[in-house]
């Protein structure tokens, strides 16, 4: 049987252009020029690597998120993908990383047995990293988080990883099935192809809802169900002009600017 | 405490039997049904497409949050030593613990091998821990995430904390999410600020942020934690709380909660607490761990870039750059202007026909700030200017200017730098006076 990968990925606004729904104080994402998240591309650019040395691979990409979500899948299709997935409903809309991670492992568990699964560490908009391992825990699979290196064996049953930490790495043995979340410095992701993306807009892409998902929609996914909920959501007070740091002695102008860099966390 | 089938709702389609690891499932009469092999492992209840199946205790545990008590935090140790973000995040917990009532206590929580860990409960409660719990076994020597998950979330179903906060480090960021799944609970990710008193939330929000406060009363009697994080690189906070479920879960950023002065002789309980993990609950192998010295990282990937400009006066400028960027873990950047002059390669350029930057601190060191230079890196999070000329443009960005001789004000920067913590704490000593 064909070795069978998926990849979770997202679609996030291209723009800082931000616009939050005052009502429900959440994104409002129509309208928002897309694309499909950086750490994202770099999980489905080691898939389809693996897949250039096993043509017997399969390469199963899945999101979850409004219709429009359709043309990040068609772009994955076009980068190589053999096979793309929607999950969208409006019951799912309002999720946080657990409902989220609800909606996607049933996803994955309808689309059938798998071997590997990649994600994206994190995705630009929400930064939160918490989906992917939140994916391995409904699932009950191991992880491997931030990698940066990837080998497998040929029987395909054994992985081999670079895992970053802030100081170096960690090498990390692991065997298959597993969730693995990838960083860019992993890969570099490679282009669309012309004739990909002309296939790719032709073909069809099938939609799930809650109801082929079986997830409940009151308990498992959407704002309701939801263990977090967004209590306010602003924007910072707008940044001034600077400040000038004035002083008898350069000492006292450099002991002034590192105070200050202090005090702003950035050192 | 255990798995149960739910009889009306098995369709008999076998999923849950392949799902199962250990053959503890049989089908009688088309509906599964558990036998007593059951490990209790739990594989079989995402496995079920028809709910049939039941975790007993998720179901009977149905939340008292009132049962749910006192904050923990996790003391991340690295090889024997506690990572910086523990000892801030113990002192925040122990600020939240007592706005939270004068009998909620902040407690550590440290992982690791045996005999590894208790002798850093001395740093917690010198740090203004109350109490540490200490759960030591030779499997946990290193970080894995299932060995740590195992013995972290059984401990939390136990004893019950009501907040538990980790630092947002490579492995707090991979624990905390399988812990909150494990309990089915929230977990806000990478947070920058933490509330409990509406009242303090309205103060922070009134002198920091642009929303309005009117509708949130100071007097309010809600002790659920407030956790605010940037969302969008910073452009969008938002405070997101969980008021259903507990405990109540967060990753927080290094750096940014303050450690409290450390009271040498302080003491706290400890409790000791041993795990129950086998060895086949681990299931990767941590075969190295390597310290690299920091590698030469592109001007994209830096969080700090000191460039130089026309001010440097010439390409023996640069060397003032360089031993400031290897003491401040930077890289070096340029004008276009000092590359045109063939003072340093055209790599080393930012602004628009150069490199588009954005790292935490920029240093423009002698550039006086060309709308070509301020178009690649005016979105840097801190721009620091050192230049001559007090008209310069480029101040007109900086967060923070120094008018002055760069050949002066650089090498006192690096000379103070390795100071900065100490600077800083005598200023909070000195407004707490």
């Amino acid at each position: 049987m064909a070795f069978q990968i998926i990849v979770c990925a997202k679609q996030v606004p291209d723009t800082n252009e931000i616009r939050i729904d005052p009502v429900k104080k959440t994104l409002i994402r129509e309208g928002v020029p897309s694309i499909l998240n950086h750490d994202d591309a770099n999980a489905l650019e080691e898939a389809l690597k693996i897949r250039d040395k096993y043509p017997d691979t399969k390469v199963t990409v899945v999101t979850m998120g409004p219709p429009q979500a359709k043309d990040m899948l068609i772009e994955c299709l076009a980068m190589g993908a053999d096979e793309a997935v929607l999950a969208s409903d409006r019951a799912l809309g309002g999720s946080d990383t657990w409902a989220t991670s609800n909606a996607l492992a049933a996803a994955i568990e309808k689309i059938g047995a798998f071997d590997l699964i990649f994600a994206g560490r994190q995705a630009i908009d929400g930064d939160t990293a918490q989906v992917g391992p939140q994916i391995a825990e409904k699932l009950g699979l191991p992880q491997v988080t931030y990698v940066t290196d990837f080998e497998i064996s040929d029987d395909r049953k054994e992985i081999t990883v670079k895992r970053a930490l802030e100081d170096g790495y960690e090498l990390i043995k692991l065997r298959t099935p597993c969730m693995l979340t990838a960083i860019k410095e992993l890969n570099t992701p490679r282009y669309m192809s012309v004739g990909g993306i002309v296939d790719a807009a032709a073909r069809d892409i099938p939609v799930w809802g809650a109801a082929e998902l079986g997830v409940d929609t009151e308990k498992e996914v959407g704002l309701d169900a939801s263990p977090t909920k967004v209590f306010r959501s602003f924007t910072p007070a707008p940044k001034g002009k600077g400040e000038m740091l004035e002083g008898d002695t350069e000492k006292e102008q450099a002991d002034k600017l590192l105070i200050g860099l202090k005090t702003k966390h950035v050192i | 405490m255990a798995v149960k089938i739910i009889n009306e709702n098995c369709k008999g389609c076998t999923l849950c039997v392949r799902a199962c690891p250990f053959e503890a499932i049989d089908m009688v009469d088309k509906i599964a049904v558990i036998n007593e092999k059951c490990t209790n492992c739990k594989q079989c209840i995402p496995a079920c497409k028809f709910d049939a199946i039941i975790d007993e205790e998720a179901e009977t545990e149905e939340v008292d949050l009132s049962v749910y008590k006192h904050v923990w935090v996790y003391a991340e140790q690295r090889g024997g030593a506690i990572m910086n973000v523990a000892l801030e995040l113990i002192g925040e917990g122990r600020r939240l613990a007592r706005e939270i009532g004068a009998d909620t206590k902040v407690y550590a929580v440290l992982i690791g091998d045996a005999g590894q860990t208790e002798p850093l409960c001395k740093d917690c409660f010198e740090y203004g821990a109350d109490g540490a719990y200490v759960l030591e076994d030779p499997l946990l020597a290193k970080f894995t995430t299932d060995g740590y998950t195992k013995v972290f979330a059984d401990l939390i179903k136990e004893k019950k904390p009501e907040i538990v906060l980790f630092g947002a480090t490579h492995i707090g960021r991979d624990l905390a999410p399988r812990v909150a799944a494990r309990l089915s609970t929230g977990l806000t990710a990478d947070c920058t600020r933490l509330d409990i008193k509406t009242s303090s939330y309205i103060d922070y929000a009134n002198k920091y942020t642009t929303q309005d406060t009117s509708d949130l009363d100071p007097a309010s009697e809600d002790h659920g934690l407030k956790q605010t994080r940037p969302a969008f690189g910073g452009n969008l906070m938002a405070t997101i709380i969980t008021p259903y479920t507990r405990p109540q879960m967060a990753t927080v950023r290094p750096g940014v909660m303050t450690r409290r002065e450390r009271a040498p002789g302080a003491t706290g309980e400890t409790v000791k607490v041993q795990p129950h993990l086998q060895a086949s609950d681990i299931r990767t192998q941590v075969m190295d761990i390597v310290k690299s010295t920091k590698e030469i990282v592109s001007l994209t990937d830096a969080d700090i870039i000191c460039s130089g400009g026309r001010g440097l006066g010439g390409p023996d400028g640069f060397n003032l750059i360089r031993t400031f960027a290897a003491k401040v873990g930077g890289v070096v950047g340029s004008s276009r202007a000092a590359v045109d002059a063939g003072w340093i390669d055209h790599s080393h350029q930012v602004g628009q026909t150069g490199t588009t930057v954005k790292p935490k601190i920029y240093f423009a060191c002698g550039i006086s700030g060309a709308i070509q230079h301020l178009a690649g890196m005016q979105t840097s999070d801190i721009i620091v200017a050192i230049n001559k000329d007090p008209d310069a443009p480029i101040f007109e960005v900086a967060d923070y200017g120094i008018v002055g001789d760069l050949f002066k004000v650089i090498p006192e920067i690096i000379a103070e730098w390795d100071k900065a913590g100490d600077l800083y704490e005598a200023t909070i000593d000195r407004s707490a006076e």
